[in-house]
């Protein structure tokens, strides 16, 4: 088993025929996954990497059996790309796109929950998990399979910790990056029930970043409703106060979101903190080898 | 994020028909003669700094004028006056009216619930963060859904308005939801939402226009009011630039990593200045412009944390030393550089032979860097 994709994961690409998807088209394939099918509406009947390529989501779910999208297509299109994998029936979105106007991922999210969509992203790396599957551009050099989870808020942060993670000698069961924007399809509590009942991660690592309050939330979830040992990380101790909303965005947070407060919520639910990400990997195996739960 | 300036944010306002005073805005201290002079505003007005910091009521950037002397001398005073950074360009003139009552309203986005959230107080004109909770009242807002009647009449009960005020409230709450929703808004805010004579009034205007909705917006492209020359140049090139107080660039790719890098730096007494990030991309070519990016900002050291995995680190290498002999020898600064991808030793080799101290552990990086800001610091001292 792993997360949200399996060795059964049949990718379509949404912009296949554009630089960055065609190039993760081929990343992607190099990591074992069944790449099925591009979309690129006017380029049907063409192939990218091997890909066939068709001018709707919905002709390619009908002939390929596609089941997961990555989509790479601009910000200004995003939406309506989104929409139209949804209505096909694709299960799960991982949206690479960046510089996506919140009200339409607001859009987007609410209309994915009518339909039955997950969405991972935006502006994110997605998921990988090694030895099945890769919906997303996480570099493949990172990875080995193992039993690790990864989750996290940040992209390259998380190539960096994945590689740790393989360089001191483990492996990742899956990995998933969930973008840092300010509407997420999929949050860390969204996705800690998931690695939960994944039979394949031992322990789980996560990556948060100041800001928001995703970290507290997932250190709420941790306290009640996890089981596995965490190690986490919080980038961002060191920053000075970055955007802030109006005193409007203030009242939301209510003072929460700094890197104190997550680590201290993380920490009192039973996660080890590494104060620098280099300390990540050996903590790992410092928690693997107390064994049991936390 | 567009922070508008109190009168463009009113000028939304105008359009949704969300009432605000008549007002005018003044650039100079004949603007100010004229707009009195011919009638189009009347003694006594309150005299506005149109300035993006709050605070502007205690900290002299509003005032009162009741004859054209007056008038006169508060303008002088303040236009060219700077305010918590920022120099005064522009004041708004407007009539000053009886306040009755003053109310508290807003729209901005609740990251956790994903929705929109309307929140109102009775007790407006005094910092929100000042309220305790029971005093505001949050309404989520299903983007799908808009605005609820009996949701509408909630925020008029906890305000407890007599008409017409109590009539005018719901068509303001629309306008203000519309206003969040089409001008791509991160937040739409009126304090106070006041009450003239029985009616109405917003007598301020803040408004956060969301970058990323540029596409289809672009009468707020132009907006930039608070950008150095070097902050432009990074926008353009979408390299996202912060100014901190110390003096070792940092250029890295991803917000995660930036900020991870500077934590590293910490650890071992390094100051940042400024950093770049130029987002996820390891491409070689945007390496290269962030590093002449940085050579403008006279750094003295300068600390290129790249993860890559998919650009080749020879190419993103060889980018670089050809970018070094582009800055003038007087200029130029210690270069740390640590490039993890494809070929990285090939990279390394590249980079050492034109004198750059190449390494691939984080922490041996970060104490490479801080030693080189240490020793220059110390050689400036000398000479």
């Amino acid at each position: 088993m792993s997360v949200l994709v399996t060795a059964e994961t049949r990718v379509v690409v949404q912009g296949i025929t554009g630089h960055q998807g065609t190039g993760h088209t081929a990343q992607m394939k190099a990591f074992g996954t069944q790449v099925v099918a591009g979309v690129t509406p006017g380029k049907g009947g063409s192939q990218v990497e091997g890909v066939p390529v068709f001018d709707s989501v919905a002709e390619a779910v009908t002939k390929t059996g596609a089941n997961t999208s990555v989509i790479f297509v601009p910000a200004p299109f995003a939406q309506d790309a989104f929409i139209e994998a949804a209505d096909a029936g694709i299960g799960l979105a991982v949206i690479v796109t960046e510089h996506i106007p919140f009200h339409d991922m607001l859009t987007m999210y609410h209309y994915g929950r009518l339909r039955g969509t997950r969405i991972i992203g935006p502006n994110c790396p997605g998921i990988a998990a090694p030895g099945k599957a890769k919906a997303g551009i996480i570099p493949n050099v990172v990875f080995r399979p193992g039993r690790v989870g990864v989750i996290s808020r940040s992209g390259t942060l998380t190539y960096e910790i994945v590689n740790g993670i393989k360089e001191i000698g483990l492996g990742q069961s899956t990995c998933i990056g969930l973008g840092g924007d300010p509407v997420i399809g999929t949050s860390f509590v969204d996705a800690l029930p998931l690695f939960e009942r994944d039979p394949d991660t031992d322990l789980l690592v996560l990556v948060g970043e100041i800001g928001g309050t995703a970290e507290e939330e997932a250190a709420e979830y941790l306290r009640h409703h996890f089981t596995k040992p965490v190690v986490a990380y919080i980038a961002g101790r060191s920053a000075p106060p970055g955007k802030r909303m109006g005193h409007a965005g203030a009242i939301i947070a209510r003072g929460r979101g700094t890197a104190q407060s997550k680590v201290d919520a993380l920490k009192a639910a039973g996660a080890t903190v590494a104060d620098f990400p280099y300390d990540v990997p050996s903590l790992v195996v410092q928690r693997l080898r107390e064994g049991g739960t936390r | 994020m567009v922070k508008l300036a109190e009168w463009r944010g009113k000028e939304i306002f105008r359009r949704y028909r969300i009432p605000i005073p008549t007002g005018r805005v003044i650039r100079s201290l004949d603007d100010a003669d004229a707009a009195v002079r011919s009638g189009a505003l009347s003694l006594p007005l309150v005299v506005k700094a149109q300035v993006l910091a709050g605070g502007r009521g205690k900290g002299g950037a509003v005032k009162f004028a009741s004859t054209p002397e007056e008038l006169r001398t508060v303008v002088a005073g303040m236009l060219g006056m700077e305010f918590k950074g920022e120099v005064v360009k522009e004041l708004l003139l407007e009539p000053k009216v009886s306040v009755g009552r003053e109310l508290y309203l807003s729209i901005a986005l609740d990251r956790s619930a994903r929705v929109p959230v309307l929140i109102a107080s009775g007790q407006g004109g005094v910092e929100i963060e000042s309220l305790a909770d029971d005093q505001l009242l949050r309404i989520p807002i299903h983007p799908f859904a808009g605005l609820a009647a009996y949701e509408k009449r909630r925020v008029g009960q906890s305000f407890g308005l007599a008409p017409p005020a109590s009539k005018e409230l719901g068509g303001l709450l629309d306008s203000l939801w519309q206003a969040f929703q089409r001008e791509d808004a991160e937040l739409v805010e009126i304090n106070p939402l006041a009450v003239v004579e029985g009616h109405l009034v917003a007598l301020d205007a803040k408004v956060i226009i969301e970058d990323d909705a540029g596409f289809r917006h672009p009468e707020y492209a132009d907006i930039r009011d608070d950008r150095t020359p070097l902050e432009e140049i990074a926008r353009e090139k979408e390299i996202a630039f912060v100014q901190l107080d110390g003096d070792i660039g940092v250029i890295a790719n991803g917000a995660g990593l930036t900020m991870a890098t500077l934590d590293v730096l910490g650890q071992f007494g390094g100051k940042p200045g400024v950093f770049l990030d130029l987002g996820g991309t390891d491409d070689a070519g945007k390496v290269t412009e962030a590093f002449l990016l940085m050579a403008k900002a006279h750094p003295s050291v300068v600390f290129l944390n790249i993860f890559g995995g998919v650009t080749r680190c020879d190419t993103v290498a060889r980018g670089l030393v050809a970018a070094m002999t582009q800055v003038p020898e007087a200029e130029r600064f210690p270069l740390v550089a640590r490039i993890r991808g494809n070929n990285e030793d090939a990279g390394r080799d590249i980079l050492r032979s034109a004198g750059v101290t190449a390494l691939s552990d984080l922490k041996a990086s970060a104490q490479a860097v801080v030693a080189a800001e240490k020793s220059r610091q110390a050689g400036r001292t000398a000479s």
